[in-house]
């Protein structure tokens, strides 16, 4: 066994860069003014906001006014969505989104349509990518919103959205995207998606938890989400956080720098591990495109054992995962993600996700590769399902 | 599993994990003369449970399980509580029992020891109907039938 964790669950967070750490330290207690104060402190802090504004609108192609920063990407999830259909509703109150967007746009749409609002949820087949034909097909007169993620958290599909919103804009209809797992780890030119409203968050991309942000396009309206200063322009109050602000531009525009090189080591690591899985260990599958995913993404459905159980055997190996299986969420249904690729509740029990960051070698792939099988074989053994494979075969 | 766990999400406690990650009485027995199996793939949980019973006593038992952690580890923790005992003692064999010798199980989990009480009962049901016993009077319903599963949920 490694005298070290092989961490695999980068799409659930990654780990603070240093560098990013180091440059976020003199703004909790050297430079810690509320940039709202009139004084020279404050103003001192409101000068380091503004520059991290800058510098993450520079590295993504938008204009510094157009960058409003949130608690996360949920927040900003959650202001896009609530704030576009409020903000439009007078004009409509349909809304399309996919079937496996994350939690964070799933829910507001669902207390939205206890309100009276009409979601249409797109099918994304085998794939796990959606159609723009389907969009296009699917927009309506009173169609307000269109919200569309640009790459999935779980099986790492990216969505055709540049496409989509070529559509969209031809019919004034607003299209958010969720960019949260995209951000750091494809190419994300937001004048290039033409999207008008684009969340991501600091945490996936080696920077800090608790530091988000929403791109609203210029002369786009929605309402606002935080009632109480005056902060972010007037549309999201609350002190901002600075040490945040500056940790999130440094892990972008870091990210962006070395995207090209990390990526090219990220995709070569994944498909040996996606090819050695499939190839050595029996009735076990990829789920979501094998080729317009993220770079780090591997998500396997190993039938005929359970995630959870995957996923402690794997961390009393040293290897933190993560699954889609239901057992980890509580809930006795699997992921809606995998159950959207029309993957039956059996097989969709037995996700596994693997995540690779810039932090992973080709040494831990070794690892995962020799300890993966042994514990496919355990759980195998002990499954009754398994029993009855082994005596179909014999 | 160590402390990092006790503090996570799903909070195993130490008895919990030991069960899983060295089960006992883990397969089948080739002479069994009850033999049980409740749950739903669907669910994401199966267990099967294999008696072997002389004289009213049960001398052996295995068992086999698709779910998690926890399932794992009520399956384990209820053969090691029925090994031995008469079929009587066994069929007295409650959920709680099995979740407070495994110390604790997350309220998510508590299923899962509802599982295996009935995986027991739906053995012991084939041991009855096995001397021509009607089961259902004495061990009632035994889960054993996919409709039964739903109050799981």
């Amino acid at each position: 066994m490694l005298d070290r964790t092989v961490y695999v669950d980068n799409a659930a967070t990654t780990k603070l860069d240093e560098a990013v750490l180091k440059d976020m330290l003199p703004y909790f207690t050297e430079i810690y003014g509320n940039p709202s104060s009139l004084h020279s402190t404050g103003v001192e802090a409101l000068k380091v906001l503004t520059k991290a504004r800058e510098d993450i609108a520079e590295a993504l192609n938008c204009e510094a006014k157009e960058i409003y920063f949130t608690s996360g990407g949920t927040e900003a999830d959650n202001w896009a969505v609530r704030g576009a259909a409020y903000a439009r509703m007078k004009k409509g109150k349909h809304i399309i989104t996919s079937a496996i967007e994350h939690h964070a746009v799933h829910h507001p749409l669902k207390i939205l349509e206890k309100e009276g609002f009409e979601v249409t949820y797109l099918p994304v087949y085998e794939n796990g990518i959606v159609r723009v034909e389907d969009v296009k097909r699917l927009i309506r007169d009173d169609t307000i919103l269109v919200t569309i993620m640009l790459a999935n958290n779980e099986i790492g599909t990216i969505q055709p959205i540049k496409e989509i919103a070529e559509i969209t804009r031809e019919k004034g209809i607003l299209l958010h995207t969720d960019a949260v797992q995209a951000v750091g780890q494809i190419p994300v030119d937001i004048k290039d998606l033409n999207v008008d409203l684009m969340s991501f968050t600091a945490h996936k991309l080696y920077g800090p938890k608790g530091i988000g942000a929403l791109f609203i396009r210029n002369g786009v309206v929605i309402n606002r989400f935080m009632e109480g200063g005056a902060q972010e322009r007037n549309r999201r109050a609350g002190t901002e956080n600075i040490a945040g602000a500056v940790g999130f531009a440094s892990a972008v525009k870091r990210a962006v720098a070395s995207l090209e090189e990390n990526s090219a080591k990220l995709t070569k690591m994944r498909d040996r591990l996606i090819k050695t899985v499939l190839t050595t260990i029996p009735y076990t599958r990829l789920n979501g495109d094998a080729e317009k995913r993220l770079p780090g993404n591997a998500n396997f459905s190993i039938e005929y054992i359970e995630g959870e159980s995957i996923l402690l055997m794997l961390d009393l190996n040293k290897i933190s995962a993560s699954s889609g299986s239901a057992c980890t969420s509580g809930s006795l249904d699997p992921s809606h993600v995998l159950l959207a690729l029309g993957l039956s509740h059996e097989v969709a029990h037995g996700s596994l996700r693997i995540s690779l960051g810039h932090n992973n070698t080709e040494e831990d792939i070794d690892y995962i590769l020799e300890v993966l099988p042994k514990i496919t074989k355990t759980l195998r053994n002990m499954s009754p399902l398994w029993e009855k494979v082994e005596k179909r075969e014999n | 599993m160590g402390k990092g766990r006790k503090e996570g999400k799903l909070m195993y406690s130490n008895k919990v994990m030991d069960h899983f990650s060295n089960p006992r009485n883990v397969g089948e027995l080739a002479d069994a003369n009850a033999v049980g199996e409740v749950g739903n793939a669907k669910c994401g949980d199966i267990m099967k449970m294999y008696l072997k019973i002389e004289n009213d006593v049960i001398v052996d038992v295995k068992f086999k399980t698709f779910g998690c952690g926890a399932a794992v580890a009520t399956s384990s923790m209820a053969t090691e509580l029925i090994k031995g005992k008469t079929v009587k003692e066994a069929m007295e064999l409650t959920n709680s029992a099995v979740v407070e010798a495994l110390d604790g199980l997350p309220p998510a989990k508590i299923h899962c020891s509802v599982l295996a009480e009935e995986a027991i009962k739906s053995a012991l049901a084939d041991y009855y109907k096995k001397q021509g016993i009607d089961p259902v009077p004495i061990v009632g319903c035994s889960g054993c039938c996919q409709d039964c599963h739903g109050h799981h949920e």
